[in-house]
């Protein structure tokens, strides 16, 4: 008996959230340790399972696991990860980990960072989500990934709606939530019917998504059935023009739910939109692909037009998790090897890219208290540590090479290349608005002048904090100059890909 | 000693770019930071001189050869080559980085961070020119870009943050379609590599994207030729520059005028003629007529100017206009003796314009320090106050007019020499700006040191200093090579004629 990484990565948030309940209310430090302790040994599984993908040369889905659930329906718990999801099981432990870091909290006269309002509670419902997370990204069976799935979105409202910004939370909550359950609900139908074809088709009833690769959908069912499934899971992707519910999402929520919801959720619709809607429905994804690409272009431009006239510090991020966002999207509606390359390293660049952009975005605002860029300015000087760290992002999300950025959308460009150059063309435009807004960004809340009224409570961030923008740009960087450890095992993911969409 | 004659180039390209982050783990003293980044970037310089000397002119292709992995999923490589154009290059790269370095002793402001930067855009520039693989060549292109903007952001001078923006996002939108005819190249033939590219891509008959190859290879022609007009720069393209060395801190300006104004000529030199010769053969005349513009008007503007550090600036335009009425004469007759004498001066002319424009850029920081005013109506008569920099911004003067004896001539010589029978009326012109070349000239050395003397430099507080032995230092190895190669051009022509015949 090897040993059950997948469901051990996985359950382990949930049962961490379950116990931190249990501890009184009082000891608040108590409940943060155990929250840490859970994300240090999700984030070390992660990397063990991640790093013996690479280093073993392994292809497939591998780490293995299923247990019977729901037999008499074909519904089981089946886990495995190939080249495509590993990533994001290291980046979702990665989020985690510097997710609980930067909600320790402290609490001085003027810096309230953290989460200081019931952290039991808050912790509780994050590794929930957590929980769902993982499922999603490791699940072999389509029930299982629905399941999950909604686990996953269901905490975020209450994370938003308690603990999130007081002016927009309930708003963006509601807006958030109904968005999204729509479109679970409307790719949920497009997975029965492909249960009940697949099982009509060959004889036997299951959800297990390995088994309805081989079903032979017609092309007529595939055509129908493939644009609810895939945009049902791409609003959650943030697909243009579904996306409107995540700049205010993204704002409302507090700092480790706006990572988490920016990092890793917005991933989930993307790879959910890829593992159900493409990988299942491959005519179906042919067909329509040029349908994809051009919501995805016009996501890429216009979210980085939307973003440079953000005056709002967190709602250019916002957008600009958008513009990214359509990147992938882009990448996915090539299908061929380069696109979909891209598009895998991409997830998890934006990913940690914009953990980090959220991360930093908060520990400025717990500090200053606002998050007008106008009224912002010189945070460097007592700050170095974020503003290196938001630089160090911001050559990221500007596609600058030597970074992770760069070798996520070179391959996406080269794809789109391949199939429809035109939209390569238009689609750079979005490098230039990117390098202009951030670059103006970083300028006005990080250099020039600091207004008298930050000088007293503006201080510096705390260890942990560091340690957390450490971490994520130690990845952005080493992917960057080495897309070796990263790009192959991608690859053979998107090798299987290739062979359900038909040889090429 | 084996394994660094294996590996030269790599050391000399990585070598700043270690020592930029060993840097981050040294303490704060100012004496320490300064010594280091001088002897580290000293280093480089040995090993060049090193390459040089065992560099075989009559060998052809390409020497100190290496090929590494690095992004082998869509098939680039780290491979790094020298041949005569590109090692006259990197040696003044590396000659003039120490003396930059050496020119920032004055800076006083987080000097840290400040050196840092310079070691890295020591390592975007050397990459330029050593990199063999298209893609690579794209990443050090715009690597270098960053740690340039850091500098003229934080360390330039009152209207910094305009001149920064503007650097970055003129020469950003100027690769932009260097990028898409990268990725267009990249798409075609899955690899990088710029000997395989430049065969296939001169091989290549037919239809492309739905036209014909001609017309495709055109506009990607002027891709290319916009990203490095951009950056020489030629009119009207130039715009930025008079900002942006205007403002930056001087050792930036240096470099700036030094170095990167040579990376747009080299990229004409390495990637436009080789790829598209029938193209550039056919647009010689734009390019031809563009260059005789920047001769004229640079040296028109630099004439009007009453900023001393805009009057060198607006030279560099004039002056590097030279180069590419070298390169689009060599275009139009490739092949002929005419050709090969008109781009050695081209190259030469690079070269040269390296040295003494970093030189008088470094003369105008001198007296910039001092006095805290570029205005040359504030100057006057300073010549018996300072007669030992007044030499030395003579002598220097002398080279950037193209005094018969010094390097300038020499150059500007070869390349009218070359030009005249091939584009007689552009040539024509350009020995017309030529005189205006003189005219700003002695303006900027009677502005500065003749004249009646203004007498608040003369006494108490304003007393103007004599330049400090350092500050010679710093000047001492231009002079010398100005007059070396004035006097003695072989050594270098030498090596620059034999790549060129073989290459042109």
């Amino acid at each position: 008996m090897t040993f059950p990484f997948l469901s051990v990565i996985v359950f382990t948030p949930a049962v961490a959230g379950m116990v931190i309940l249990l501890i009184p209310a009082g000891k608040k430090n108590v409940a943060r340790s155990i929250a840490l302790a859970a994300a240090v040994l999700d984030i070390v599984l992660a990397l063990s399972v991640y790093v013996t993908y690479l280093t073993q040369h392994l292809v497939g889905y591998q780490f293995i696991e299923q247990y019977n659930w729901l037999p008499a329906l074909g519904i089981s718990l089946h886990f495995g990860v190939d080249g495509m999801s590993t990533p994001l099981i290291l980046l979702t432990g990665v989020v985690m980990f510097t997710g609980v870091l930067i909600s320790w909290g402290e609490d001085h006269a003027h810096v309230q960072a953290g989460i200081q309002d019931r952290p039991r509670e808050f912790f509780a419902f994050l590794f929930i989500l957590a929980s769902g997370v993982f499922g999603v990204f490791a699940s072999l069976d389509l029930f299982m990934l629905f399941f999950f799935y909604e686990i996953a979105v269901f905490p975020m409202y209450l994370l938003i709606v308690i603990w999130g910004w007081i002016q927009t939370r309930e708003y963006a909550a509601m807006k958030l939530t109904l968005y999204l359950f729509l479109g679970s609900v409307i790719a949920l139908v497009g997975a029965l019917a492909m249960y009940w074809v697949a099982g009509h088709n060959t004889g036997t009833y299951t959800f297990d998504m390995l088994q309805m690769e081989k079903a032979n959908f017609s092309p007529q069912f595939q055509n129908i059935w493939f644009l609810p499934v895939f945009f049902g899971f791409a609003v959650l992707g943030g697909i243009w023009p579904f996306h409107n519910w995540s700049p205010d999402g993204h704002v409302a929520a507090p700092t480790a739910v706006s990572m988490f919801h920016a990092g890793v959720l917005m991933k989930l619709g993307a790879f959910a939109a890829l593992r159900v809607g493409i990988m299942l429905l491959p005519e179906g994804a042919k067909y329509w692909s040029w349908v994809i690409m051009l919501c995805a272009a016009v996501a890429v431009v216009y979210g980085a037009f939307i973003a440079f006239v953000q005056t709002d510090f967190k709602y250019v991020i916002g957008f600009s998790s958008v513009s990214h966002m359509g990147l992938v999207m882009l990448g996915l509606s090539t299908l061929n090897k380069a696109g979909l390359t891209g598009a895998g390293v991409q997830m998890f660049s934006h990913g940690i890219m914009t953990a980090l952009f959220f991360a930093v975005v908060g520990m400025v605002y717990d500090r200053a208290h606002t998050r007008q860029i106008p009224e912002l300015g010189g945070m460097s000087k007592p700050m170095p540590w974020p503003a290196i760290g938001f630089i160090i992002g911001s050559l990221v999300s500007m596609g600058m090479p030597g970074f992770s950025g760069f070798i996520a959308e070179f391959p996406i460009f080269l794809g789109v290349w391949q199939t429809h150059w035109l939209v390569a063309v238009i689609a750079s435009i979005s490098i230039i608005v990117t390098a202009a807004y951030v670059m103006l960004v970083v300028r006005r809340v990080f250099f020039g002048n600091m207004p008298e009224k930050f000088v007293d409570h503006v201080g510096p961030v705390t260890r942990l904090d560091k340690l957390a923008i450490g971490t994520l740009c130690l990845l952005m960087v080493g992917i960057g100059l080495f897309p070796a450890i990263m790009v192959p095992m991608v690859q053979t993911g998107v090798e299987h890909i290739l062979h359900l969409l038909g040889g090429a | 000693m084996d394994f660094l004659n294996a590996h030269l180039l790599s050391a000399i390209l990585f070598i700043p770019a270690i020592a930029a982050l060993i840097m981050l783990l040294l303490p704060d003293r100012p004496g320490l930071l300064r010594w280091y980044a001088l002897i580290a970037s000293l280093i480089p310089f040995a090993l060049a001189v090193y390459m040089w000397s065992n560099f075989q002119p009559s060998a052809p292709g390409f020497q100190f050869q290496e090929q590494h992995d690095w992004y082998a999923a869509i098939g680039s490589s780290l491979h790094l080559g020298v041949d005569g154009l590109s090692i006259t290059m990197v040696l003044l790269t590396t000659l003039l980085t120490p003396l930059a370095i050496l020119a920032s002793f004055s800076v006083t402001d987080r000097i840290k961070p400040y050196m840092m930067l310079f070691l890295f855009l020591e390592t975007g520039m050397l990459g330029v020119f050593m990199a063999l693989d298209l893609l690579l060549f794209f990443v050090f292109w715009e690597v270098g870009l960053v740690p340039m903007y850091f500098l003229i952001n934080q360390w330039g001078s009152a209207n910094r943050n305009y001149a920064s923006l503007k650097f970055m996002i003129y020469t950003m939108g100027g690769s932009l379609g260097l990028l898409l005819g990268i990725q267009l190249l990249g798409a075609l033939f899955g690899t990088f590599d710029l000997a395989i590219i430049t065969a296939k891509w001169n091989a290549i008959q037919g239809l492309l994207l739905g036209y014909p190859i001609s017309t495709v290879k055109a506009v990607i022609f002027w891709a290319f030729v916009i990203a490095f007009a951009v950056k020489v720069p030629i009119w009207p393209f130039h715009t930025w520059l008079p900002d942006a060395h205007t403002e930056a801190p001087t050792a930036g300006s240096m470099i700036l005028a030094g170095v990167l104004l040579k990376l747009g000529a080299y990229g004409f030199l390495r990637l436009v003629l080789p790829l598209y010769p029938d193209q550039a053969r056919d647009f010689a005349w734009v390019l031809a007529l563009l260059a005789t513009a920047a001769i004229v008007f640079g040296a028109f503007g630099s004439l009007g100017q009453s900023d001393f550090k805009r009057l060198v600036a607006y030279s560099s335009v004039n002056h590097m206009g030279f180069v590419v009425l070298g390169i689009a004469a060599a275009a139009l007759a490739a092949g002929t003796q005419d050709a090969h004498i008109a781009m050695n001066g081209a190259i030469l002319q690079m070269f040269n314009h390296g040295l003494s424009a970093a030189g008088m850029f470094f003369l105008v920081g001198v007296i910039y320090e001092r006095t805290h005013t570029r205005d040359l109506n504030q100057y006057g008569g300073l010549f018996p106050l300072v007669p030992i920099y007044g030499g030395i911004l003579i002598f220097t003067s002398m080279a950037s007019l193209g005094l018969p004896g010094l390097n300038g001539f020499i150059s500007e010589f070869l390349v009218v020499r070359g030009s005249y029978p091939i584009l007689t009326p552009y040539t024509a012109i350009s020995m017309l700006g030529l005189l205006f070349t003189g005219a700003y000239i002695l303006k900027g050395i009677l502005k500065v040191l003749h004249g009646p003397l203004n007498e608040h430099w003369a006494h108490g507080e304003h007393k103007l200093t004599e330049i400090k032995p350092r500050e010679v230092i710093v000047m001492v190895p231009l002079m010398a090579l100005i007059l070396f190669i004035g006097i003695w051009p072989a050594w270098i022509l030498d090596v620059i004629n034999k790549a060129v015949t073989r290459l042109f």
